[in-house]
């Protein structure tokens, strides 16, 4: 901790210095490279192949890159984004990633246990709505003036900074934004008599359109589909719609559930009668969330809510339409989900730890690797880059990625995401159950969120 | 290496012992030396990754031990009173016991038929023994993987084949119901599982002199006496290691349901192991009360083992 202190006193002393030479290439790096700032700009975003001052520069506003072996674990959804960017850092930096990816399902048993035993790698993810709760059990180093110093500071993604923050202080940086959006299968659309430009803008569009896929009776096709047995997957998909609608799925402390409120009772009603009508893919009432993506990426789901890291790989088999998720009314939202990335309490690389994170937030990473690979920025004031500019989907998706929200909850896993969750019992009931039941497990989702 | 460390016991020896007569004190030293040698790489084996553990499992189930901050100081019986008011604790014991004497009846029955069958000498008694005996080579977790895609509807062959055959016109939720799930993971664990169980009572079979048939045959007994007089009696020992096996790994079943089912649906396929886990690391991420769970547990089948043996024992009195 004392070495960690003085490096802190150390860097901040340098950024002082430092901060007159790098505020121009960061002010510059928005416009692009021409103009006379582009030099330094060049410099800055480059990390350690710049000149010596280049180098001071580097070391004192964007911790140190000395060549030393740094280990980052994250779980597998993230893998694609998460070995991009740590390939374009190795590529770029004499500080090398070792990356490590670790199953989703056992993502937090192994955090768990290294945390124990004071194990954990210099920097780890974190599911963003664990976030609160890992960090209040200090497993993160505090990183609030560190966050304060980047330039850029104001313009990252909220959710994630607020979930991120605990008491005041701040443990983590956007890693990799997910965010759940409306996507349809325009060709399905096409052949229903649907506009394929336009997905559903409110609840009762999106159950029409879905049916109307339906009604081709098209051999494994299905209107729509959904993660029946999957607490992670619900709050994903459905959170957004009860927001778009104006209400919200808790209260502001996390501590009491509000998911038995009229919007939430139309979206369960609204799967309901999906289902009954057979409009949702066969295997939705079991599905863990092992496979609750590949049906459309097949080619065999209408329109459903969706992981906006995946348009990409969809992509590649479907013509992809996006749109938000909407409310009863209309509106849109979406959830702010992906994971937060910081330096652990474990790391003894603290300073070359917050290379990588100045990095991984820097037009560099962001633009050139995330932008481009069709992913999310967390950055809004990169918001309209180069790359989203090219397909309006993304513009979209970058777009709501602003009107969407983080849930922050102590206990969010056990109340929504555990696969015994009251979250899911609340569902299941309410979607294949008989007698309507919202009221009494809303009720114990709270009694679980209230848990010291 | 062996010249260097086998001379002192022999110029020892001579030097405290002249000639015959009783071991002197320092002889019987060295060799209760020599023996506790022999035992230290086992008793280590079983101190460090036995005893140890259980321990552990012991200090910490009387623990307020979280799995993110460790070690908060003694809680006891807090622990285990949290765990026996879970709202899961009766109905996932109530489930593994139904699972345990669903499987152990089907695994019993069918690997003594599977040996029975496969004994005799046929033409085709090596190929049906490798056919059966091939699933057991498979990992039970890559077993349960491999069948949920033929579980899953997006994926099975089992829907379209049923649909073709005109059986029904919707597809068949293998996973979608508690029984359902149940079933359909007893399916998996009897697949996997039969070809080891016929295997290991075959050995007993084999081990049967033919004599005894051969006297039995001459006294005109019947198919079914010869069974139940001599097959049976003298089956009993590989029953019994076989039914040992079987039960515990049935109580302490985990994989299958936490791949298959992860529980579900509606928390129907819980087992005693799953909701040890469900502490642990699913949400409660108390490890103090997955430990206190884990001890009752332990318990159990101790409990269970000791009543086996026991009964077992005191048939062959």
């Amino acid at each position: 901790m004392k070495v960690w202190k003085r490096r802190r006193i150390a860097g901040a002393v340098a950024a002082v210095i430092a901060t007159s030479m790098t505020l121009a290439a960061c002010g510059g790096s928005t416009g692009g490279a021409a103009g006379s700032t582009s030099a330094p700009a060049t410099a800055g975003s480059s990390g350690a192949s710049g000149s010596a001052s280049g180098g001071a520069g580097a070391a004192a506003d964007q911790g140190v890159d000395d060549g030393t072996t740094l280990t980052l674990w994250t779980r597998a959804p993230l893998e694609k984004q998460a070995k991009a960017l740590v390939e374009a850092y190795n590529g770029s930096h004499q500080n090398q990633v070792e990356l490590t990816v670790v199953p989703n399902d056992d993502y937090v048993a192994k955090v768990g246990a290294a945390a124990g035993s004071g194990q954990l790698p210099d920097l780890f993810g974190a599911d963003i709505v664990y976030v609160p709760n890992w960090a209040s059990q200090g497993l993160y180093a505090d990183l609030t003036d560190r966050i304060a110093g980047l330039p850029y500071a104001d313009t990252l993604n909220k959710g994630h900074i607020d979930a991120g923050t605990v008491d005041g202080q701040k443990f983590v940086l956007p890693f990799v934004l997910d965010l759940s959006v409306m996507m349809y299968n325009k060709t399905l659309y096409s052949e229903a008599g649907l506009d394929p430009e336009k997905g559903p803008a409110t609840l009762a569009e999106f159950a029409d359109q879905a049916t109307k896929i339906a009604a081709l009776k098209k051999p494994g096709v299905s209107g729509t589909y959904f993660g029946g047995n999957c607490g992670g997957c619900l709050v994903f998909t459905w959170f957004p719609m009860v927001w778009a609608s104006g209400e919200e799925v808790m209260n502001a402390d996390g501590t009491e559930s509000l998911l038995g409120g009229s919007a939430a009772q139309q979206v369960y009603s609204t799967y309901k009668t999906l289902n009954d009508d057979g409009v949702i893919g066969d295997g939705a009432r079991d599905e863990t969330g092992a496979t609750w993506v590949a049906g459309f990426q097949s080619g065999n789901v209408g329109v459903m809510p969706y992981p906006a890291t995946l348009l990409a790989t969809a992509s590649e088999s479907v013509d992809v339409g996006v749109s938000a998720l909407p409310g009863v009314d209309g509106g849109g939202s979406t959830f702010v989900g992906g994971d937060g990335l910081g330096i652990s309490k474990d790391s003894k690389s603290g300073e070359q730890a917050w290379n990588f994170l100045a990095w991984l937030t820097s037009d560099a990473a962001q633009v050139d690797v995330l932008a481009k690979g069709g992913d999310v920025v967390s950055r809004s004031d990169l918001a309209n880059n180069e790359y989203a500019a090219k397909d309006p989907r993304l513009v979209l998706i970058n777009e709501i990625a602003g009107k969407g929200k983080t849930p922050v909850a102590l206990n969010f896993q056990s109340a929504f995401n555990a696969s015994d969750s009251p979250w899911l019992t609340l569902v299941r009931n309410a979607v294949y159950g008989g007698d309507s039941s919202v009221e009494a497990d809303n009720t114990a989702i709270t009694s679980v969120l209230a848990q010291q | 290496m062996t010249t260097v460390t086998a001379p002192p016991p022999v110029t020892h020896a001579p030097a405290t012992l002249p000639g015959p007569g009783p071991r002197p004190r320092r002889g019987r030293a060295a060799a209760g030396l020599q023996g506790w040698l022999y035992a230290l790489p086992t008793a280590l084996f079983v101190g460090f990754l036995f005893i140890a553990p259980v321990l552990l499992v012991l200090r910490m189930s009387a623990s307020d031990w979280k799995l993110f901050t460790g070690d908060n100081g003694w809680n006891l019986p807090v622990n285990f009173e949290n765990v026996t008011s879970n709202r899961f604790f009766v109905s996932s014991i109530l489930f593994t016991l139904q699972y345990t004497a669903i499987a152990t009846v089907l695994l019993m029955v069918l690997g003594l038929g599977l040996a029975l069958l496969v004994q005799e000498s046929t033409r085709w008694k090596s190929f049906l023994r490798t056919a059966i005996l091939v699933p057991s080579a498979l990992g039970l977790a890559s077993a349960s993987l491999l069948f949920y895609a033929l579980y899953s509807p997006q994926s099975s062959p089992f829907n379209p084949i049923l649909r073709w055959l005109g059986v029904t016109d919707s597809s068949v939720s293998f996973l979608g119901t508690p029984s359902a799930a149940l079933w359909s993971t007893v399916a998996l664990i009897v697949w996997r599982f039969a070809g080891f169980y016929m295997l290991l009572l075959l050995v007993g079979l084999q081990r049967i002199p033919g004599d005894v048939y051969e006297a039995a045959r001459i006294d005109g007994a019947t198919w079914w006496q010869t069974f139940r007089g001599i097959t049976l009696p003298l089956l009993k020992p590989s029953i019994s290691l076989a039914l040992i096996l079987c039960v515990t790994g049935s109580l302490l079943a985990f994989d299958q349901f936490y791949i298959l089912t992860k529980g579900g649906p509606d928390n129907s396929t819980i087992t005693v192991v799953q909701l040890i886990y469900n502490q642990a690391f699913s949400g409660q991420n108390n490890l103090g009360r997955a430990a206190a769970l884990s001890v009752i547990v332990l318990g159990a089948l101790i409990l269970i083992n000791a009543l086996q043996f026991k009964g077992l024992k005191s048939e062959d009195q």
